[in-house]
């Protein structure tokens, strides 16, 4: 009895540590989201209450719907993109191939780089007067976009660095994957004379799929919170093609003053989330082959 | 595979390339062979922004909150694996919901609470939030509950406290598991935009993602200095990468695995 007790009292000093911290900047914010989400309040004057209004005016607002339009055309570039490069990829090296960690340290390089500078460079390299990109462009008489200063390119801009930044991540996830199917089955394979792409197409991307549905999961979760990279590539104007939620939070609550509302979206967006979260979680047993 | 490692490493070498090249001459761009390489623009970043100061502010909230994450974290872990408490499932499932919760939900009440207790714009409000990640409770936990119980109790036999079997047992035995939280600890602070963003006013408070974004709103067509700031800032965290470079995948690749 006495131990189970001593035990009770150091659970709480091993705890407390992260307890405390938790709940004073995690749970307790959370509770006083949902709280402002109901109500008007400029951050200054006393904040009433609202009821849904915040979510009933966001849900019937074209600006809500545009804004996770842009959300989703990021994803839908960016997506196909990293996975296809992070295949190939996690393909030559799963080769045995000479200097095989060198490389694979190169490609993850961008991974550990921060949103910010990744942002600044593609910003110079995608510069549509003096970049390097629109001078190779121009060199063989191709187009020159305005990439991140016009509208029509500013998201096209955003899903490519974000696609160099991401491709070492994918890559090893992928990789893992690829490591992780016993050798023996490609060897069966292999035996009863299949080529090396019915292998792959039959073998391969089938015992790949739980890896490939991590890195969807991963990539959609981290495209819906997307905010550093957009925020800082935009040219121009904020309201451009390319404001996704999270900017439009951090503009109700800090250039417009209505926190209640940004509040309601952040909550929107979590529930956005959660449900592509599920519907996939759903979807999977249709395809995602666990060994 | 060559080509494509060329490729990838492109925009680094670039920008390396551009931060050396006079300014005067880039107005066409950049050449890859700089024909005058000059720090110039280097100078000018130290000069025109506190560069130093916001490069210790960094290193300083990084390795704080990393450090504090690393020991509420494994703390944690040894409750949870080791510790028998009543309303053990509850409280690890709070736990467990605060990982799920983002911080885009959390910006503006947390800007609230920091301005109600007149912290705001301190280095105090960087760290605060980030001492404890549930992640890496969850993480060390796993790590830990793997420890095979023979060891504690061999511990205990021998006169030994909890204090004791957590510091000098089960620490030493899930290096690999710390190394992993500490690698993204350190990533997640050194990197970390939104919140600094929100909270920072001063501009002697400011870490590197911050300094930079405020340096490209300043210098619009001085692209030397901006790429100057970005390579001070790509450096040391990728020193940190290159050291740790193992770990950082394992890390990444692990939690693909699960």
């Amino acid at each position: 009895m006495k131990n189970r007790r001593s035990q009770a009292a150091w659970a709480a000093l091993f705890l407390a540590p992260s307890a405390i911290p938790l709940a004073l900047f995690t749970l307790w914010p959370m509770v006083s989201s949902i709280r402002i989400s109901f109500e008007r309040w400029n951050l200054i004057s006393a904040p009433v209450f609202v009821g849904p209004a915040n979510y009933v005016k966001l849900l019937t607002s074209p600006l809500t719907a545009e804004v996770f339009g842009h959300t989703l055309a990021y994803v839908l570039g960016y997506l196909p993109l990293v996975y296809v490069g992070g295949l190939a990829l996690a393909l030559a090296l799963n080769a045995k191939l000479p200097a095989r960690a060198f490389f694979r340290a190169i490609y993850f390089l961008p991974v550990v780089t921060s949103w910010v500078v990744v942002a600044l460079v593609w910003k110079w390299l995608l510069n549509p007067s003096n970049g390097i990109v629109n001078a190779l462009l121009g060199a063989v008489g191709l187009p020159q976009p305005g990439w991140w200063t016009d509208p029509n390119w500013a998201m096209a801009s955003v899903v490519l660095a974000s696609a160099w930044k991401d491709l070492g991540f994918v890559m090893v996830i992928l990789l893992a994957g690829l490591q992780a199917i016993p050798g023996d089955v490609l060897e069966a394979a292999r035996i009863d004379g299949a080529s090396t792409w019915r292998t792959f197409r039959h073998v391969t991307l089938p015992m790949l799929t739980p890896s490939t549905f991590f890195v969807v999961v991963i990539s959609l979760i981290k495209g819906f919170q997307g905010f550093d990279q957009v925020d800082v590539m935009k040219g121009g104007g904020r309201q451009g093609s390319s404001q996704v939620a999270v900017e439009q939070i951090y503009d109700l609550t800090f250039r417009y003053g209505r926190a209640g509302e940004a509040a309601a979206l952040s909550w929107l967006l979590f529930g956005v989330i959660l449900i592509i979260t599920a519907i996939q979680l759903w979807g999977q047993r249709k395809w995602v082959h666990y060994a | 595979m060559v080509a494509g490692a060329i490729v990838m490493m492109f925009p680094f070498l670039w920008t390396v390339i551009t931060s050396i090249t006079p300014n005067g001459s880039l107005s066409g761009g950049p050449t890859l062979f700089v024909e005058h390489p000059t720090l110039d623009a280097y100078g000018t970043l130290f000069a025109r922004l506190p560069m130093a100061r916001i490069v210790l502010n960094s290193l300083f909230v990084a390795l704080v909150s990393t450090g504090l994450q690393l020991l509420t974290g494994s703390m944690a872990g040894y409750a949870f694996a080791r510790l028998d408490f009543p309303g053990k499932p509850l409280v690890f499932g709070l736990y467990l919901a605060t990982m799920m919760i983002p911080l885009q939900v959390l910006v503006v009440p947390l800007f609230i609470e920091f301005r109600d207790w007149q912290l705001q714009d301190t280095l105090f409000a960087l760290i605060a939030p980030t001492v404890a990640s549930a992640f890496g409770v969850f993480l060390l936990r796993q790590a830990i509950q793997a420890v095979p119980r023979e060891l504690d109790e061999a511990a205990t036999i021998d006169g030994a406290g909890h204090l004791r079997i957590f510091a000098r047992i089960i620490l030493p035995l899930v290096r690999p598991e710390l190394a992993t939280v500490g690698i993204f600890g350190f990533m997640a602070s050194w990197n970390s935009f939104l919140w600094p963003l929100v909270v920072i006013r001063s501009p002697e408070l400011q870490t590197l993602p911050l300094g930079l974004a405020t340096l490209q709103g300043q210098f619009t067509t001085r692209w030397d200095v901006v790429m100057a700031g970005s390579v001070v800032s790509i450096l040391p965290m990728a020193l940190v990468y290159l050291l740790a470079q193992r770990h950082v995948i394992a890390g990444v690749a692990h939690t693909g695995l699960k």
